[in-house]
């Protein structure tokens, strides 16, 4: 062959491999919006689920996710945010830095069901919180760490360090500089940051099945003491662990397109709006 | 002058506060990481002392609610590898053409809608990959090969495979893109053309970056549990066919891995009993192979770094 023809050939395969990757993206989209948006109605999202979760909506298992989702954040993202303060504005290198980005490194590698284990482990079972929203949600938290603070850290070191040399020769100190002129320009960063985070968080599985999400219990938690109901493990029971797996499938195809939405607007809106804030960046 | 002598002290030490503060917050990581550590070993360490590592390593029974029970884990340390090795067939080749394709092709319109749609991709939850498996790929599967059902090893292969993609491309990305300007218009300059500059100089010089992205993206196949669990069968037999008397993987057989395992049994497990330890165990197992990958990718990463 070639040379020019081979080049030519190469260039093609490399083109094809990234736009398959998309069409694989739409075709599961595709397929699950195919059967599911039939399902999907007012109803089904309004309502609690009834006889036997053969007929009726998901209505707690959409609340259990939300309930869960926004303890989470609200454990996991002021430490992620104060830790990536520290890393990116105060720490000098040394072995307690390498330390702590060793500890976040791994953190993020730790299997999901490990974090069940852990979880159970810990929140359940030795602080004697049962299986619970809040025990899940602690869960959670630990195993969105990670994830915040390498977004926030991306959002800190994008600041050009012009800004703190400036606050710093007016004599601002260290914490005035951070407050008043980096965290400001940062925090739209770290805001899409988490909520990617939070769009990952609310799609798990594995570490809430440990931890506090019920097969069934059709209520909407009022204290941070009960289980949930979420929709990726009602998912996951309806697809493989009811008596009437073939019953209960449209409920199924209905259940993974309410979950993909949430997951994907959260998403989306994410990188639509780090897109714009990018764009209307001037430094 | 004494108040305002007074009043820089007062921020300074207000500003050194906060330091530590944030110190203590940022070693909470650390904390977090000593305690998961922590409570494997020690919830596994009844288990231990009851069965005995070897058992759990090498044993081949697992059986923890039989009268006589058995702990012997090998087959699904067995399944977790030979499903996360099988996962990096399809996706390290492809996931290798999508970085090249995006760091040094696509023009930018391109690139910006490729990028956010990888991303996507990584958000998707492992639950709905699952059932996608499950309800489109497993029946097709059962089919095409003539099988009883699609619940196998293939079927957790393929699903993993599109599960690790954007692991292996976003870190080869980083690191073909970080490789310098200079070095391609070197080759250009030596007469190479675009083919020859990426496979013999930039892939090369981005050899650390794409063998770290290999790796973490095993290290992502290892603790994926929701999609296996959903559609890789879960029977503990030994997943192997002859082939002129030489064992080798089958992967048209139903697996069982370690993830899904805990899955499985950790929900209905009494507390404090032998089983309840025992997966914890499983976890430790589960844990080390994902901590030795990580320490592994970092090594490779700086050692080659310091190289260059």
């Amino acid at each position: 062959m070639k040379k020019q023809t081979k080049q030519q050939v190469f260039l093609l395969g490399v083109t094809f491999a990234a736009f398959f990757s998309i069409a694989v993206l739409f075709f599961a989209l595709y397929f699950v919006a195919r059967d599911g948006l039939g399902v999907i109605s007012w109803e089904f999202i309004s309502a609690m689920p009834r006889q036997r979760m053969t007929a009726g909506g998901i209505w707690p298992a959409v609340a259990g996710t939300v309930y869960v989702s926004a303890l989470t954040m609200g454990f996991a993202v002021p430490l992620a945010v104060f830790t990536a303060i520290y890393l990116n504005e105060y720490a000098s290198k040394g072995w307690v830095v390498r330390m702590i980005r060793l500890a976040i490194r791994n953190l993020a590698g730790v299997p999901s069901i490990v974090y069940g284990l852990f979880g159970l482990g810990l929140f359940v079972s030795t602080l004697r919180l049962g299986h619970s929203l809040l025990a899940a949600a602690l869960t959670l938290a630990v195993m969105a760490l990670p994830l915040i603070v390498s977004a926030s850290e991306e959002a800190l070191k994008s600041i050009p360090d012009s800004f703190r040399e400036g606050s710093f020769a007016l004599g601002a100190t260290r914490w005035q500089t951070v407050r008043y002129q980096v965290l400001p320009l940062a925090i739209p960063g770290m805001i899409t940051g988490s909520v990617l985070a939070l769009a990952r968080i609310a799609g798990e599985t594995a570490p809430i099945i440990l931890t506090g999400a019920a097969y069934f219990y059709p209520l909407i938690p009022q204290s941070v003491s009960e289980q949930f109901m979420a929709l990726p493990y009602h998912l996951y029971i309806l697809a493989t662990q009811h008596e009437q797996v073939q019953l209960v499938r449209p409920l199924a195809y209905g259940t993974a397109l309410v979950l993909l939405m949430l997951v994907l607007s959260m998403s989306l809106g994410a990188i639509l709006v780090r897109s714009h804030v990018r764009r209307k960046r001037d430094w | 002058m004494k108040s305002v002598h007074h009043g820089f002290h007062w921020t300074a030490a207000k500003d050194r506060l906060i330091a530590v503060l944030l110190l203590l917050v940022a070693l909470l990581t650390v904390v977090f990481l000593m305690l998961i550590l922590g409570f494997l070993i020690t919830r596994s360490f009844p288990a231990l002392k009851e069965v005995g590592l070897w058992e759990f390593l090498a044993g081949s029974r697992w059986m923890p609610s039989s009268r006589t029970p058995g702990y012997g884990a090998s087959r699904m340390i067995y399944g977790s590898f030979m499903v996360a090795a099988g996962a990096l067939a399809l996706p390290v080749p492809w996931g290798l053409a999508i970085a090249i394709y995006i760091s040094e092709l696509a023009p930018k319109p391109v690139r910006e809608v490729l990028k956010p749609a990888l991303e996507t991709l990584a958000i998707f939850p492992s639950v709905v990959l699952g059932f996608v498996g499950l309800v489109l790929l497993a029946p097709w599967i059962a089919r095409v090969f003539d099988l009883a059902h699609g619940l196998t090893a293939l079927t957790g292969v393929i699903m993993l495979s599109i599960m690790a993609l954007p692991t292996i491309v976003s870190i080869a990305e980083d690191a073909i893109g970080s490789v310098p300007q200079e070095y391609r218009e070197a080759s250009y300059a030596l007469g190479a053309n675009k083919m020859e500059t990426i496979l013999q100089v930039v892939i090369p010089a981005a050899r650390s970056g794409i063998t770290a992205s290999i790796m973490l993206g095993f290290g992502r196949a290892i603790g994926e549990t929701m999609t296996l669990l959903m559609v890789a069968g879960n029977a503990l037999s030994l997943p192997v066919t002859r082939v002129w008397g030489v064992p080798i993987p089958d992967f048209l057989r139903s697996v069982r891995t370690l993830t899904a395992t805990i899955a499985i049994e950790g929900l209905d497990v009494p507390w404090g009993s032998l089983h309840y330890h025992a997966l914890f165990v499983i976890g430790t197992i589960l844990f080390t192979f994902t901590f030795v990958i990580n320490l592994l990718t970092d090594w490779v990463l700086h050692r080659w770094r310091v190289e260059d």
